[in-house]
């Protein structure tokens, strides 16, 4: 693939990371000089700062006929990392405004300024073309994380988090980066695109480019919180502040997805048969161990972890289904974008929650359908999206999953995903039933619900809605924005 | 047909359902009288469908085609046929009545209203889809209120198990059907998951023969065929009295219709390679569903063993594959939804009243309530297969079919009629005759207008279709043809 001459008009393809950094200048200025006063709004700033940019990417960052390898091949601009980008800008978002108001971080410059930062490390990694430019982008994105996942500093869980988080996340790196190395040092080339041809010219044995293969799905099986390497994100999800739980379990998600499918695609397309059937048995251990452990959870940000990593599970079945193309990919697109929507509402409901309760258990949650009705019937939406059940998200991503099994020969493997589905529903109507059925004694104690939470909730519950009713423009954009990826 | 009249019908129910949401939790009155409006419009635009069925013409009527997802070949495509037609009108009376009969709910009828008109949408989507993906999208909406309707305003004493068991049996059973219909979607290589076009695939024999229990059985556990019948009967008598109604009246019928759909009408060939294991099963549903119903000391339980056992005889219909069974299980699936409404409904009014559905502590209830006494007599009668009662013109026709395809399926199975007969009449003598018991005496007060109003109509019905089938068989007889000329039989 050739690298496109620098042109000025390049710049559009980084519109979305110099609008990050900007917007990350204009938070961390205000949190100087502006007074106690405005502090308190620096999630609607952050969130519209996100939209601003996220509406300026509609209009002039699109890919349009520009498709290639830009800024001397570290970048890709192309139709999957444009609909990533947007997925992410709406992920955080969300974040931001889940965060206004929050005590102790919700008027915290530098909360929303790292949270800024973290956008724009994700959306680089997803259009990274580059091994450097990827790893670098990796630890963009990770580095922020960890902080803000121990960001409550006199909770040890939170404490416990951060620092877990960091310690699996440098050892995934650490092996990735050997993987990158050894790519590196058998191909000489840093490019993606460049490395596969790079790679067959030398002949390589199978074994030797399996194993590279492996290592670097070992970082990315992290990032996705894929089994087994998925041991950090239930202790990281429980102690993290509840709205960067919610950023990375769908947009930190969504990013490591996009990597991995650019990458497997782009350097390995000789050896798919291989790294396909080691996601394969990921896929299957993932979703499988995922909602095993949910069955018994009695934290809700637990049971979400535990559920998000059978999410990864199932969004593998996409990645590993990918002959015929492009229905395989595209589905993984879909159920990505529907997943995070959905999570998203999930997470944000959750958040209410504890702000006026102060728990996240289960339990906690009797009475809530009297409590708050409003809010009992968005946890019912969120739950049974995430459950597959029309006229959600989550089903029509799961029909477009279990569709591309299907098609690739994999019945075995959608009969797989067809039994923890069921086994996903019983733990959802479990929650449900403490929600709906159980009586508790604070039923008549309302739960406030600021308005920017109330905007994120309603967008997001709006998006279930809108993907799995009127499903077929996502379906056509998901189906035609992968197809330049083969 | 230019007034989408199908569609309306789908989306009243949902829609004044969202609208009841929107209302404040305690304007009980509003919320109840708006329910009972979007039920009459449902049954009065399903009954108005089916009385000028006669004057459209083609095998499916009301038809409505709008692009959905272009990209999988999905169409937002409805039309009823000979078949369909009924049970559309059957839901819509069992909406109805189940408003009526709900009346005083007390406990949160906002939410439950809700719920149930959002269950109400699928299970008329399901009947008037075209279009494969519709359907399951219909079928599986229809599926997740029932969790919440029989956990939260059920059975105090079973109500989670049997909600729970319930709703993971159905889905269990709906994405294993849905495997088989991506299989054929792919298979069929016509991109596209309208019923009409599949029909037409032409599937190899092999691919039939594989995938027809995969999809068949997937639907029929709704349908409550044995041994995947379990959880119907906890499912009955753990839902309130409307719930259980639409359960046992339009629910299972979701689950026989579908199967009939895309089991049988899709993969003939595999239909007919396994129609002897159905004729099996469907056996031992009427005989076993009927000695069960026998045993049982809970009201409540001989109703939900007997639909057990009637849905059998649907599917022994479906079995025969030739056009008298077929017309049959057509017209049992009507008579035994407003039958089994019309049971569950005089379960729910007896409860109401004495707090028991032990047989044994009952009695004497003709004197306190004639009309409900009258109705169920009326619902005995036909679950027996009365000649001048709808099940007389049902049952019937599914012996003659089965006689022709298997005589001895056909003796075992009225053995299970003859049971029937004996749980219907001891129940008529313990609860609604004989002494009542002094715990009773004087405390238990007659039905509301609105309970009567529900017993005549779901009373009359049967008796009209008893005394003048010409009412329904010929229009499901076209219905039949539709499905012979696919099975290839006579």
């Amino acid at each position: 693939m050739p690298i496109l001459e620098f042109t000025p008009s390049m710049l559009l393809a980084i519109l979305s990371e110099m609008g990050l950094l900007v917007l990350a200048g204009i938070i961390l200025l205000v949190d100087a000089i502006g007074r106690q006063g405005s502090r308190r709004n620096l999630g609607w700033l952050t969130a519209s700062g996100l939209a601003a940019i996220l509406i300026a990417m509609f209009i002039w960052g699109k890919p349009e006929a520009s498709e290639g390898l830009v800024l001397g091949g570290m970048l890709r601009h192309d139709w999957p990392a444009f609909t990533f980008k947007i997925l992410l800008l709406f992920a955080a978002a969300v974040t931001a405004l889940l965060s206004t108001g929050m005590k102790p971080f919700g008027d915290r410059g530098e909360f929303f300024a790292l949270l800024v930062v973290t956008v724009m490390g994700m959306n680089l990694m997803v259009s990274a073309a580059d091994l450097i430019m990827l790893y670098l982008a990796i630890e963009t994105t990770s580095i922020p994380l960890y902080v803000l996942a121990g960001f409550l500093k006199g909770d040890d869980k939170s404490t416990e988090s951060g620092l877990k988080y960091f310690l699996f996340g440098a050892i995934a790196s650490a092996v990735m980066l050997y993987g990158f190395s050894l790519i590196y040092g058998f191909s000489g080339e840093t490019n993606l695109y460049a490395l596969a041809a790079g790679v067959q010219a030398q002949q390589l044995s199978p074994w030797l480019m399996g194993g590279m293969a492996l290592l670097v799905i070992v970082g990315f099986g992290f990032k996705i919180s894929a089994a087994p390497f998925h041991f950090w994100a239930p202790d990281v999800y429980e102690g993290a502040p509840t709205p960067i739980t919610a950023y990375i379990s769908t947009a930190s998600k969504a990013a490591g997805f996009a990597v991995l499918v650019r990458v497997m695609l782009a350097v390995f397309p000789a050896i798919q048969a291989y790294w396909a059937a080691i996601l394969t048995a990921m896929a299957v251990v993932t979703m499988t161990l995922g909602n095993l452990l949910a069955l018994a959870q009695k934290n809700i940000k637990r049971l979400l972890a535990y559920s998000s990593i059978a999410h990864a599970g199932y969004i593998l079945i996409g990645v590993v289904a990918v002959n015929p193309p492009p229905l395989g990919t595209a589905s993984m697109l879909l159920y990505l974008i529907a997943y995070v929507v959905t999570n998203l509402a999930a997470f944000a409901v959750v958040v209410l929650f504890a702000r006026s309760t102060g728990s996240d258990e289960i339990e906690d949650y009797a009475g809530l359908s009297r409590r708050s009705p409003g809010l009992a019937l968005s946890l019912l939406v969120a739950l049974l999206s995430l459950a597959g059940m029309p006229p959600f998200a989550g089903f029509i991503a799961k029909v477009y999953i279990f569709a591309a099994a299907v098609q690739s020969g994999l019945i075995w493997l959608a009969f797989v995903g067809v039994i923890n589905a069921i086994i996903g529903l019983y733990y959802y109507l479990t929650i449900l039933k403490v929600v709906y059925l159980y009586r508790s004694d604070d039923e008549d104690r309302r739960i406030a619900i600021p308005g920017a939470h109330a905007v994120a909730l309603v967008g997001c519950i709006a998006a279930v809605l809108i993907i799995g009713i009127i499903s077929g423009p996502w379906l056509d954009w998901t189906l035609q924005a992968v197809s330049s990826w083969f | 047909m230019d007034f989408p009249v199908l569609s309306i019908i789908t989306f009243t129910p949902i829609v004044a359902g969202m609208v009841i949401l929107c209302l404040p939790a305690h304007r009980k009155r509003e919320i109840r009288i708006l329910a009972l409006v979007a039920a009459t419009i449902a049954l009065l635009l399903s009954a108005w469908a089916y009385f000028t069925f006669g004057q459209a013409q083609g095998d499916y009527r009301f038809e409505e085609q709008y692009a959905w997802i272009p990209a999988l070949g999905i169409s937002y495509h409805v039309g009823v046929n000979g078949i369909s037609m009924p049970l559309v009108l059957l839901t819509g009376i069992v909406i109805f009545t189940g408003v009526l009969i709900s009346w005083n709910i007390d406990d949160r009828p906002r939410e439950f209203f809700a719920f149930l008109f959002v269950l109400a949408t699928g299970v008329f989507g399901v009947f008037v889809a075209l279009d494969l993906f519709h359907l399951f999208f219909f079928y599986e909406i229809a599926v997740f209120p029932m969790f919440l309707l029989i956990a939260i305003w059920g059975w105090k004493v079973t109500r989670e198990y049997a909600a729970m068991k319930l709703t993971l049996y159905l889905f269990i059973g709906s994405v294993i059907a849905l495997v088989g219909a991506l299989a054929m979607y792919f298979m069929s290589g016509l991109n596209t998951f309208d019923l009409l076009a599949l029909e037409q695939a032409g599937f190899s024999t092999a691919f039939q023969r594989f995938w027809f229990p995969f999809v068949f059985f997937g639907f029929a556990v709704l349908g409550g065929i044995f041994p995947f019948h379990n959880w119907s009967p906890d499912g009955h008598v753990a839902a309130p009295t409307a719930v259980s109604m639409f359960h046992a009246g339009v629910l299972m019928k979701l689950g026989a219709f579908a199967a009939l759909r895309v089991g049988i009408m899709l993969l003939p060939e595999g239909a007919q390679f396994w129609s002897p294991l159905i004729i099996i099963l469907a056996t031992i549903n009427v005989v076993y569903g009927a000695s069960i119903a026998m045993v049982q000391s809970d009201f409540k339980y001989v109703i939900g063993f007997s639909s057990v056992s009637h849905m059998g005889l649907v599917m022994l219909g479906f079995a025969t594959l030739n056009k008298d069974g077929l017309t049959g299980a057509g017209l049992q699936m009507f008579s035994h939804g407003v039958m089994t409404a019309l049971f569950f409904a005089v379960v729910g009014m007896v409860y109401d009243r004495a707090h028991t559905r032990e047989i044994p502590k009952l009695g004497g209830f003709a004197k306190v309530m004639p009309l409900v006494a009258v109705g169920f007599i009326v619902g005995g009668l036909v679950s027996m297969g009365m000649p001048g009662f709808s099940g007389f013109v049902a049952e019937f026709p599914i012996f003659m079919g089965l006689w022709q395809k298997q005589p001895v399926a056909a003796l075992i199975a009225v053995v299970g009629i003859v049971i029937t007969a004996a749980y219907v009449m001891r129940i008529v003598r313990q609860v609604f005759f004989g002494k009542m018991p002094e715990a009773f005496e004087g405390k238990v007060g007659g039905v509301t207008t609105f309970d009567k109003i529900a017993l005549v109509l779901l009373s009359g019905i049967m008796i009209s279709i008893g005394v003048m089938p010409s009412l329904m068989a010929p229009m499901v007889e076209t219905g039949t043809e539709i499905i012979l000329r696919l099975v290839g039989g006579v």
